[in-house]
């Protein structure tokens, strides 16, 4: 691998500098692709590279895309689109359409990984000094894993014509990483290893690590880098850590916020109230379904669409199991329990009869997937659309409850009934239209749950513990205690994940509640008053 | 008024319990039941319900050929619900009361396990179609999925020689396939001379959601600068959050590869597999392998279940290859006794859909070919490494001390699961 590249760059350099190549040669180098081993493809690609000329980029391009295609007939190469079952040859040198024939007639040039690595070296080494800024960034990283040490003088040229100061520096960092792999005099090498460490990021310490072997002041450099980097990551994981912990806990709050309002202001234990999130996963399923087959530019926003939605369905279902079963049944909180049970299989097998028993593919809009990165500490946009989506849903609860009329009723009517019935509050609507309110809660939780879990009849079941936990940790009735809670079992819980494991973490976490509630029972934020008494 | 309400209630009762015999009665003579025990709802419903539709499809196929001994087939299915009791529930519920001559199913080990006492107490006979860990071989049953050395060690293997791999991620499912296959290969790999702390082991419980520690864990892992690759033994539809959060995380094949032995054509099916090109699986059949077979088993599945886009994996061949087994063997022996069968279907070799023969071998495992593939766009699999002939299933494994001197036989005069060469005598290690 190494021994191709330095032929590679070594040639690229010297025609760099010297006459215009030659497009015939590349054409045949191109067409030598057709129907070769890996090994041969290997070195084919490393051949194509050393002419130097960049138009070889599309064509390298296609390939790491699995798109070059030969023609069965005479072996020409050609870069192919797929159109239903046939493929569109183009011309891999000019663009040009040449014509379409169907999947018979041509044959892939197959790729492995091992391949798709030679390939994104031999595209950095060509497109370091492309015009576009982003192309020359995406080089200069890929040069940077190459680390080889014939690209030395290629980068040096580079440097010398780049404007981004940010680019330049990634290209410092790329000629430090081949140096280390040249026979260069001890100084260099400490030089380099001190450039590396500045980038202080997992790649280095990747370069690095190995080079704590060598004898002498190089290893010693490298090692004293890599304790630096180390520590520096250390404080990035445990930053990364909490972020995690944070994603957790709002996944946690969303699940429990409908239920800290009905187990807060009724006393319902509410054992379908994971149904209810399963409900808000399928309606999203529903809708992106209906956006897929009616109007599939609206994807994008399918979310947007489904949380209102969700809201209805799940606060609907949740008005009707209150009026027709719950109401029968309040002071009688074991009657409750079983009856909310058998109510969560009735809807379990509800969806399963509608939908199957199989998952459903719920799909991330294009601006949800991917991630970003502060400093050292990643972030994926899933995630945060979650954290952020839950923190609104919380303070539009708060305000509902602080706010307007209604929530003004319900709280009434948690800290004492009979006062507030005899007051002229309707309770029964209350309790009606508060169930609703958290089952409904619980749906738009299913909106956002389906976009990192698998979305199936048992979906409830994963979340109704989680639930219980967050509110019972946190205090009943409480907006702040289950926020507190559930982000406290979130942060704990992946705090323990990478000493314990997954499924000891989620033991420990349990065992802390079982004590905690030992010493308060009533939960991290009590409500507290005399009639909250009985 | 107690005693005729006893007495009512006995005679309903002893008129519902004979119902179900006289009809049985009738039924016997016209068909031959097959019983298939798959997953249809649950965690491992995403693997198992499309094992359950070619079955069906199998029995048609026969029957459309005249059945079995002028006998047409019926198929009589089950739903244990990824409920490991309830898999033996139903598992003595199809050989005692629907009276199957065989039983095709089970994925997981620990439901294959879980029925395994009910097959030998009632002697049933059941094709398990699925890889698995080895370290088995019951009279009762006959393995059609890979063991480890038809799977898991030629793609370490690859890893080693194609990748440079030298340091290695062992993350799996909770239950005792992950676990026994990951102490294989920690014992192959450190026998090849990895280290201690190049090896991580990693487990989470069934239908795991939350992949960023441990995704990042991997990443962690595998920038000490030596090549790092993921061997992942997950089960089910916990994949799919996990592949979805090495997508989102960035996790590039080319950087650190992963290669999958429970992850099919089905598995990806749901999944946008456009960031996972390059990551790998092994098994020993792919859809995309290129023989007329393969072909007409496509064109016939695909017409059979009326959708263009179901795709065929590697646990349908076994069940393909399986169904047809029994079948000759039935002929050989012209009965559907299990004995006669057991007997009977030794030796046995039928075409596999990859252009070669499978045979039956006398500790019950089959012979196969190992492709690994690499993941592609539209969910496919293209073919990267193969062996150059068939591999004979070896369920002992040579890299564990237990059970490196047992090997199985279960002709006549051996008949043994766990025949220690080293002693001499039968019952080397627990089954």
């Amino acid at each position: 691998m190494r021994i191709f590249f330095q032929v590679v760059l070594a040639i690229a350099f010297s025609i760099v500098l010297a006459a215009s190549p030659r497009a015939a040669d590349l054409g045949e180098l191109i067409n030598g692709l057709a129907g070769k081993d890996y090994k041969e493809t290997e070195a084919q690609i490393g051949a194509i590279a050393a002419t130097g000329d960049s138009a070889a980029v599309p064509v390298l391009e296609a390939l790491q895309a699995g798109k070059v295609y030969f023609r069965k007939s005479d072996g020409i190469v050609f870069i192919a689109e797929k159109n239903g079952k046939n493929f569109k040859l183009t011309d891999p040198l000019t663009g040009a359409f040449v014509e379409e024939l169907g999947k018979r007639a041509v044959k892939k040039v197959r790729v492995n990984n091992r391949l798709r690595r030679a390939v994104r070296g031999a595209l950095g080494g060509l497109t370091m000094m492309s015009p576009d800024p982003g192309i020359r960034r995406a080089a200069a990283a890929a040069t940077f894993l190459g680390a080889d040490p014939d690209s030395i003088e290629l980068i040096d040229t580079a440097i010398a014509q780049e404007s981004d100061p940010s680019i330049a520096m990634l290209l410092r960092q790329a000629r430090a990483a081949a140096v280390l792999n040249f026979d260069r005099p001890e100084a260099e090498h400490i030089e380099a290893i001190a450039v590396i460490r500045e980038r202080g990021d997992r790649d280095a310490l990747a370069l690095l690590i190995p080079r704590t072997e060598i004898e002498g002041s190089v290893g010693m450099a490298a090692a004293e880098a890599v304790s630096r980097i180390n520590s520096r990551l250390s404080v990035w994981n445990g930053a990364q850590n909490v972020w995690y912990g944070i994603s957790l806990g709002s996944v946690l709050l969303l699940a429990a916020i409908g239920l800290a309002i009905t187990f807060g202001v009724m006393g319902v234990i509410n054992m379908a109230h994971g149904e209810m999130v399963m409900l808000g996963a399928y309606t999203t399923f529903v809708v992106q379904e209906l956006i897929r087959n009616h109007a599939p530019w609206m994807f994008d926003s399918s979310l947007f669409i489904a949380i209102p939605l969700a809201f209805l369905v799940a606060g609907g279902v949740g008005i009707a199991i209150e009026r027709g079963i719950i109401r029968f049944l309040y002071g009688r909180p074991l009657e409750t329990l079983l009856a909310t049970w058998g109510i969560s299989l009735v809807l379990q097998q509800t969806v399963r009869t509608i939908f199957g028993p199989t998952n459903k593919q719920v799909g991330t809009p294009s601006w949800m997937s991917g991630s970003f990165e502060i400093g050292l500490l990643q972030i994926t946009y899933n995630r945060l659309a979650i954290v952020i989506f839950a923190l609104i849903v919380f303070f539009l609860l708060m305000v509902v409850l602080k706010r307007t009329p209604f929530g003004l009723k319900m709280r009434a009517v948690t800290q004492n009934r009979p006062m507030a019935s005899a007051m002229g509050i309707r309770t029964p609507w209350v309790d009606a239209l508060t169930f609703g309110l958290g089952s409904g809660v619980a749906g738009m939780a299913g909106v956002a749950l389906s976009q990192i879990d698998n979305v199936s009849p048992n979906l409830g079941q994963s979340y109704i513990i989680d639930s219980f936990m967050v509110v019972v940790f946190g205090g009943v009735g409480n907006l702040w205690g289950t926020l507190v809670g559930a982000f406290t079992l979130g942060i704990a819980n992946k705090f323990l994940e990478p000493y314990a494991g997954a499924v000891l973490a989620k033991i420990f976490v349990l065992v802390f509640i079982i004590l905690f509630i030992q010493k308060r029972p009533r939960g991290l934020f009590a409500l507290r008053g005399r009639a909250v008494e009985s | 008024m107690l005693f005729t309400r006893s007495a009512a209630r006995t005679a309903l009762a002893a008129a519902a319990i004979s119902i179900p015999l006289t009809t049985g009665a009738i039924a016997q003579g016209d068909t031959i039941k097959v019983g298939i025990l798959h997953s249809l709802s649950g965690t491992m419903a995403i693997s198992e319900t499309t094992l359950k539709d070619v079955m069906l499809m199998l029995i048609d196929e026969q029957n459309k050929k005249g059945g079995l001994l002028g006998k047409q087939l019926e198929a009589v299915v089950v739903d244990p619900a990824s409920d490991w009791p309830l898999f033996a529930e139903k598992a003595r519920e199809l050989i005692s009361q629907d009276e199957v001559a065989s039983v095709f199913g089970a994925w997981t080990s620990v439901s294959r396990k879980s029925v395994l006492p009910v097959f030998e107490e009632l002697n049933g006979l059941l094709f398990y179609p699925v890889q698995y860990e080895g370290e088995e071989s019951q009279r009762n049953i006959f393995y059609t999925g890979a063991a480890p050395n038809q799977q898991a060690i030629p793609a370490v293997d690859y890893l080693i020689d194609a990748e440079g791999v030298e340091r290695w991620v062992l993350a799996g499912t909770d239950y005792v396939y992950p676990r026994t296959t990951n102490k294989i290969l920690e014992a192959y790999l450190k026998g090849k001379g990895v280290a201690d702390e190049d090896i991580l082991i990693n487990y989470t419980p069934f239908g795991h959601s939350d992949w960023q520690t441990i995704v990042a864990d991997v990443k962690a892992f595998g920038s000490a600068g030596k090549k790092t690759a993921v061997v992942s033994t997950i089960n089910g539809d916990a994949n799919v959050p996990f592949y979805k959060e090495l997508a989102n995380q960035g996790v590039d094949a080319a950087d650190i590869p992963v290669v999958a032995f429970s992850v099919g054509e089905e598995e990806l099916a749901g999944i946008d597999t456009e960031p996972l090109v390059g990551h790998l699986a092994a098994w020993n059949y792919f859809q995309s392998v290129d023989t007329d077979d393969n072909a007409d088993f496509i064109d016939t599945w695909q017409g059979f279940i009326g959708d263009d886009e179901r795709v065929t994996n590697d646990p349908m061949e076994a069940h393909y290859i399986g169904f047809n087994m029994w079948v000759k063997a039935v002929e050989k022996a012209g009965t559907t006794d299990p004995d006669a069968v057991i007997d009977a279907i030794i030796g046995i070799s039928v075409p596999n859909l990859t252009g070669g023969l499978s045979s039956m071998m006398p500790n019950h495992h089959i012979t196969k070919p190992v492709l690994i593939g690499e993941i592609q766009d539209d969910g496919q699999f293209e073919v990267v490494w193969e062996t150059p002939g068939l591999v004979v299933g070896d369920e002992w494994s040579d890299f564990l001390p237990d059970s490196k001197d047992l090997i199985a036989d279960w002709r006549a005069p051996m008949s043994c699961g766990n025949f220690n060469t080293a002693t001499g005598k039968c019952g080397g290690k627990g089954s």
